[in-house]
């Protein structure tokens, strides 16, 4: 290992870490201009241009305000339990290929923090202990409202987890290989996994719209019944952590789903354009990104859309209808593989 | 059961059909309707720096007027406190002194004239009660304030000033119809 490498690594994943906090800083602001659009308002427009310092005001506003620890709550959970969110939005970022190799002066520079061999299962892994976060913190909070709020978390993450596994298992009989890189290397050109695979997909992205905790599945947070759920007892920069873990999640399962079945950093008619690899690296970044920013639309556009489900409704479509169809889509995957053997 | 109406609907439970059941076509659907919102134009405006138009015959604050040389037209007969049903108009008549002509049109004159703006129905009753053309609603709005005092108006606020560049127009007011009414010979003191 040489020292360029580490180098290397350790500024692209500061980079990274920028970028991911940009993006959700500015998905909040996203989400209101959204929200006020669909409902024919303006949205945030007083904070300089457009509203765009609205963010900052926001932050500050957090940072500003009094910070309450409840006398009956557990002190050390209290503070972890949004710690832990935040670490574990975070932590799933690594893995995403961001781009293609850059080359300069003989070296390649991968556009990929860790290619790990199983890094669909390493997502997984953070989105499953980001239940933790949730739960610590609804159950620190000495507060039936916050109890209620995480027990629905919980139960409904692990219920969604299952069909978004399910789906994925169907993908990886596709793809042959776990490694996100090879998945978007296989997706060149317009071999989109998202055509391969259209019944996984929606299976995915209902289960990536349940595991980030947004509507039509935003229960445990639900302001008339819980008022706030698991973060009722939270307040100043630990309730904002919260807050921005979700946009996180929603970033960066946004980059999973680009990633799986919208061909990453592939654009169409790839080979046709005729530029140096390096420029076509930087055009695949860019392109990576408007496709993460298209599906953070969607899933704004998804919230203002539909009304929230029911507590029996979402377990009712979690179990007994995405289970099935998943498991549906992988015998049916097979068996395509089985007899015509395409592989 | 005889239906009251003719609106009443027979409740139907009718299985879904599989299309409807999936939901999938209903949520495009709905999404259609969100994205076609979004391009819309806005119900809101950006308010301090635009406002609403108002209406022409607007009804708003009150003004006491003065004729072409200054002088109140207000003459404190008491019919805009007789007309007025909200009983929000009071007023102390006085007798105009020599030298102060100028001041006032005629003899007699509003020593003070008051308006309880929160009991004020802006219906214009007392305008139309005036027979000197004294009183108008303008399209200006009564400001907002945190006690209850500041609303009785007195002629401080209510009177318009001297100047004739700050005068209140009021010919938004007086529209063609009203105009042909006080065209009549009965009113032709008021000119």
């Amino acid at each position: 290992m040489d020292w360029t490498l580490y180098i290397y690594k350790t500024v692209f994943l500061l980079i990274i870490v920028l970028v991911t906090l940009v993006v959700a800083m500015y998905s909040t602001y996203g989400e209101r201009k959204v929200a006020a659009f669909m409902q024919d308002r303006r949205g945030p427009n007083r904070a300089g241009l457009f509203g765009l310092l609205q963010p900052l005001a926001d932050g500050v506003k957090m940072f500003m305000k009094e910070e309450i620890i409840p006398l009956t709550a557990n002190r050390k959970l209290f503070i972890l339990g949004p710690s832990i969110a935040m670490l574990t939005a975070m932590l799933t970022g690594v893995v995403i290929p961001w781009g293609g190799t850059i080359t300069i002066g003989g070296r390649e520079f991968s556009m990929q923090i860790a290619d790990l061999n199983i890094g669909i299962l390493y997502v997984f892994a953070m989105v499953s202990i980001g239940v933790y976060g949730i739960m610590i913190g609804g159950w620190a909070s000495n507060n039936k409202y916050a109890l209620l709020g995480s027990i629905r978390a919980a139960s409904q993450m692990i219920s969604y987890e299952l069909a978004m596994g399910m789906s994925i298992i169907a993908l990886i009989l596709t793809t042959g290989t776990l490694s996100l890189n090879d998945i978007v290397v296989q997706q060149h050109g317009m071999h989109w996994n998202v055509f391969y695979q259209p019944l996984g997909f929606l299976i995915f992205l209902i289960c990536a719209f349940a595991e980030t905790n947004r509507a039509p599945f935003d229960l445990p947070e639900c302001e008339t019944e819980l008022i706030g759920g698991y973060h009722t007892e939270y307040s100043s920069m630990k309730l904002g952590f919260y807050l921005f873990a979700e946009y996180i999640n929603m970033f960066i399962s946004s980059a999973v789903i680009a990633t799986l079945y919208f061909g990453g950093y592939n654009m169409p008619f790839i080979d046709q354009w005729g530029l140096s690899p390096n420029m076509l690296a930087m055009l695949g970044t860019f392109f990576f990104f408007m496709k993460i920013f298209f599906l953070i639309f969607l899933f704004m556009w998804v919230r203002w859309t539909l009304p929230r489900f029911r507590y029996d409704q979402l377990m009712n479509l979690g179990w007994k209808k995405l289970m099935p169809l998943a498991i549906f889509n992988i015998v049916a995957t097979g068996a395509f593989y089985y007899f015509t053997e395409l592989k | 059961m005889q239906a009251l109406t003719n609106r009443s609907k027979v409740v139907s439970n009718k299985k879904m059909s599989f299309m409807e059941r999936i939901y999938l076509p209903a949520i495009v659907n709905g999404m259609i309707i969100t994205i076609g919102h979004f391009f819309r134009k806005k119900a809101t405006i950006n308010y301090p720096e635009e406002t609403r138009e108002f209406s022409k015959i607007y009804r708003g604050q009150h003004v006491l007027k003065r004729d072409e040389q200054g002088r109140e037209r207000c003459t404190a007969c008491g019919l805009c406190a007789v007309a007025c049903p909200a009983e929000a108009i009071t007023m102390i008549s006085a007798e105009r002194k020599p030298g102060e002509e100028h001041l006032y049109r005629e003899e007699k004159y509003a020593e003070v004239y008051e308006i309880n703006m929160l009991r004020c129905i802006f219906c214009g009753d007392c305008e139309e009660a005036c027979p000197k053309e004294a009183i108008f609603l303008t399209d200006r709005t009564v400001a907002s304030e945190y006690e209850r005092q500041p609303f009785v108006y007195g002629k401080d606020i209510l009177l318009e000033p001297l100047d004739s560049n700050l005068r209140i127009d009021i010919s938004a007011r007086q529209t063609d119809s009203v105009l042909k009414f006080k065209q009549n010979k009965r009113f032709a003191h008021n000119k």
